[in-house]
């Protein structure tokens, strides 16, 4: 198995933190992982991005072009990757704020109302949980115990009430994948 | 063992805990401010009155490596850690401390440049590195990771050496092996303790005082000094040259790379040998002293070496030296914090071959 | 030279040199050393080397070199004492100083000395430092340990020019005085006034005891060896930095005889940099010193 993934939005939609948590539940499942995020000016308000890589086996580059899955939270990111996901690959985008869809036929598109969502779950920050889940549904690298195992070592003590929320999170993204994926075959 | 997700700064900030460490002086700068942030953080955890631990922010990195100067002077384990334009201003002091044969550990987080450039990744400082970079005829020892885990193996591998030969020792990283984040292990080192008997703590009466000097106004003694540190070099190359092969056994074609480069490359080795090119990626670990005498041996049977860095043409004169004609040397570099993808590389490689074919 | 003045330089070394002969029998030198009516009025203190000092004749800082390694010879610290000297000068002072030192890079010797006092926190530091160094290129570090209040003694021998490149303008360098590189002397429209160094880092919370002496003519001396003795002493408060400014002299440079420039202090370098105390420890922290047992030196 190796997924490479590249996670990208605004800052501030917890893109960074996606990535990370999925890398951490990698490495919890003794996977080969690799997380390389933008940074710099970037990081400050304006546009956010990580390449995570699961692997099976050692990862060599950390830093490539052309990705197996594409989560995108906003629409100049959309821009800048959607030709950018190899053939058969997976893109999954927040379809409360993204307009301007890719119009490649082969790859695989799924959007999530992720944004929408977390306002029904009334936090906004969960938004990017909803998205992790979504992306789990397709392509199961991780499982959702070690995501949550994650979270446990990732957010520090004092926001450890949020798990259960965070794991609802999870699942609501989940089943949206299905009933998106169910719409578009 | 414990096994952590950690950025290459923050492994390499823990591993100079574990190794011991007893200072560290740094000044901000992107993209290795994470060095100082955690050492801030996590050192006077560590710091007991009978092992007084370290860690102070200083007013510029002229004044850190100044502080590095004195503490090691005064026989402590000590560090800085900075990022190229912050490299450069520390230059006079690092010829001090390598005049005066004092270990200490210097990381460069390297960005590119020249002048302010930019934050991002850049492999440009390698001449500075290598070849002295300040004033005066001198090495430091430069150990390149290419992982997170080596930026924390490193940190104990380099103040051993530093120790053991009374010489600063240089960890040459990248932008981004500082930022990305993998696993790295602890626990796998014994951490050495060396006696330095030469350190000025204070001159009791059964011994003449130290003292720490680059000074030897004299030509015939400066000359002398001069000849020690030479010899020191030649051990150095004698005994501590490191460096890594994969898929080199059968390769007709070698990419040369070190850091981030060669983790570049090799992903470009895998590619090329999924075409059929029979490719491998050679990496120096240690960038002084160079692995010239290995790579000697490979241009006996490899077709065609193909140097990549994220500069002009650096290491590629050393790869040239190293194989003295015996093997075309070629050259592919990204400029400016660009880094190039494994799919590039395996083209030039590709336009490399037909050209070959073609003559 | 007349014939007289000959024949009386002729008479005067013949009688030189028959009291040396004398001397050099040993039972004439016994018996000196035995007459009860002499006693020892001075010694080199043990902590300079026996060594013969390269600076010019005249020169303050052979003078200043001993006034240290007698303060610390009497506070009995030689065993605990880490001095550090830059590029100047004094660069050779680990030739003379018979105590641990480092020679530092120019104007970093108070970054060096911190790197030795935070790790060697119970030793005594000192740094010993010329006005090019601690107040030209040296300035930001000379301000930042300071402000940390690192708990070094900072000597800082102050005689208005590069004395080691010959005669140099340095910031402090009198207004209008002439140097090598302001042969029409300092002019201040262009290259500002000299820097109250002392004055300047006074207003430093970090700094603990302040004061500006010399070392022309013997009072001068002994009120310089005893704000030495006392800032060496002050470490033990771990209070702040003490720094001891010496008006120096530069025969060579000043292009003066020793005496001429000795009077030049008086005459024109003290109108610039006032002598005396410029900020002193308070009485409750003197207090705390003599709690700790051991006797203030003044």
């Amino acid at each position: 198995m190796l997924e490479e993934i590249i996670i990208a939005g605004f800052g501030g939609q917890g893109v960074l933190s996606m990535g990370m948590t999925l890398s951490y539940a990698g490495m919890l499942e003794d996977k080969e992982i690799s997380w390389m995020p933008s940074y710099g000016p970037e990081m400050r308000g304006g546009t956010a991005n990580c390449i995570t890589i699961i692997s099976d086996s050692k990862i060599s580059s950390p830093i490539i072009s052309e990705f197996d899955t594409a989560i995108i939270l906003n629409q100049p990111s959309m821009d800048k990757f959607e030709s950018r996901i190899k053939e058969g690959g997976l893109l999954i985008y927040e379809s409360t704020n993204i307009r301007e869809i890719s119009k490649r036929k082969d790859i695989e598109i799924i959007g999530i109302p992720a944004a929408q969502e977390a306002l029904n779950m009334k936090n906004g920050r969960i938004l990017n949980m909803i998205m992790l889940g979504a992306f789990l549904e397709k392509r199961p690298v991780v499982k959702i115990e070690s995501i949550i195992e994650a979270l446990k070592k990732v957010l520090p003590e004092r926001y450890h009430n949020t798990l259960p929320l965070n794991r609802e999170a999870l699942e609501r993204g989940a089943s949206l994948t299905e009933i998106a994926s169910g719409v578009l075959s | 063992m414990e096994t952590k997700l950690m950025k290459g700064n923050e492994a390499l900030a823990e591993a100079a805990i574990q190794a011991g460490c007893d200072a560290y002086f740094g000044y901000p700068i992107t993209p290795q401010s994470e060095v100082l942030e955690y050492l801030a953080r996590e050192i006077p955890k560590y710091s007991t009155k009978e092992h007084i631990r370290v860690v102070l922010q200083a007013e510029s990195e002229i004044a850190s490596i100044n502080m590095v100067y004195g503490a090691a002077g005064a026989g402590f384990r000590v560090m800085t850690s900075s990022s190229s334009p912050g490299i450069s201003l520390m230059q006079e002091g690092i010829s001090y401390i390598a005049g005066a044969e004092l270990p200490c550990l210097i990381v460069n987080v390297n960005r590119a440049g020249p002048g302010l450039g930019t934050i991002q990744p850049g492999q440009g400082d390698y001449f500075q590195a290598t070849k002295g970079g300040g004033h005066g005829d001198y090495k430091l020892i430069v150990l390149a990771p290419s992982s997170v885990q080596e930026m924390a193996d490193f940190v104990f591998l380099g103040f051993d050496l530093a120790d053991k030969y009374r010489n600063p020792v240089m960890i040459l990283s990248d932008g981004a092996i500082g930022q990305m984040m993998e696993k790295v292990t602890f626990g796998k080192y014994n951490v050495h303790k060396t006696e330095k008997p030469w350190a000025t703590t204070g001159k009791p009466e059964s011994r003449g005082r130290n003292y720490i000097t680059s000074l030897h106004i004299q030509p015939e003694k400066l000359e002398v000094h001069n000849l020690k540190l030479i010899e020191k070099y030649k051990e150095i190359e004698k005994n501590e040259v490191r460096y890594e092969e994969i898929m080199t056994e059968d390769a007709e074609y070698i990419f040369v790379a070190y850091g981030l480069s060669a983790r570049i490359c090799h992903k470009a080795a895998i590619i090329a040998r999924e075409k059929g090119i029979k490719a491998g990626m050679f990496r120096p670990v240690t960038l002084f002293p160079f692995p010239s005498k290995r790579l000697n041996e490979l241009a006996e049977t490899a077709k065609l070496f193909l140097t990549a860095e994220l500069n002009s043409g650096q290491m590629v004169e050393d790869v040239r030296l190293a194989v003295n004609g015996k093997v075309n040397v070629e050259f592919y570099g990204r400029l400016g914090g660009m880094v190039p993808n494994p799919e590039e590389i395996v083209n030039k490689l590709e336009n490399l071959i037909s050209k070959e074919n073609v003559s | 030279m007349s014939a007289e003045e000959l024949t009386l330089i002729e008479k005067t070394d013949k009688n030189i040199s028959e009291e040396a002969d004398a001397l050099t029998n040993s039972d004439a030198a016994v018996n000196i050393c035995d007459a009860d009516e002499y006693s020892v009025v001075y010694e080199r203190p043990h902590t300079l080397l026996d060594v013969n000092m390269h600076y010019c004749p005249g020169c303050a800082h052979s003078l200043v070199h001993k006034l240290i390694m007698e303060a610390v010879e009497e506070l009995g610290i030689q065993e605990d004492t880490i001095g550090v000297a830059p590029v100047g000068c004094a660069v050779f002072a680990y030739d003379y100083m018979n105590v641990d030192m480092q020679e530092a890079a120019h104007g970093r010797a108070t970054a060096v000395a911190t790197g030795i006092k935070r790790l060697l926190p119970d030793k005594y530091v000192f740094t010993y430092q010329g006005d090019g160094d601690l107040a030209a290129i040296g300035i930001a570090e000379t301000i930042h340990t300071i402000n940390r209040g690192e708990n070094i003694l900072i000597v800082f021998i102050n005689n208005a020019v590069y004395g080691m490149t010959s005669g140099q303008m340095a910031p402090t360098t009198l207004a209008g005085m002439k140097t090598t590189t302001s042969p029409f002397g300092r002019d201040t429209s262009v290259y500002g006034y000299p820097i109250k160094v002392s004055e300047l880092i006074s207003q430093l919370p970090g700094s603990f005891y302040v004061t500006r002496q010399a070392v022309n003519k013997n009072t001068a001396v002994r009120k310089t060896k005893k704000a030495i003795l006392n800032a060496l002493n002050y470490q033990k408060l771990n209070k702040g930095t003490c720094f001891v400014e010496i008006i120096g002299n530069c025969p060579s440079n000043w292009k003066m005889t020793p005496l001429e420039s000795n009077d030049f202090i008086d005459e024109h370098m003290v109108k610039t940099f006032p002598l005396g105390d410029v900020k002193l420890p308070g009485a409750e922290d003197l207090k705390q010193l003599n709690q700790t047992g051991d006797k203030q030196p003044c």
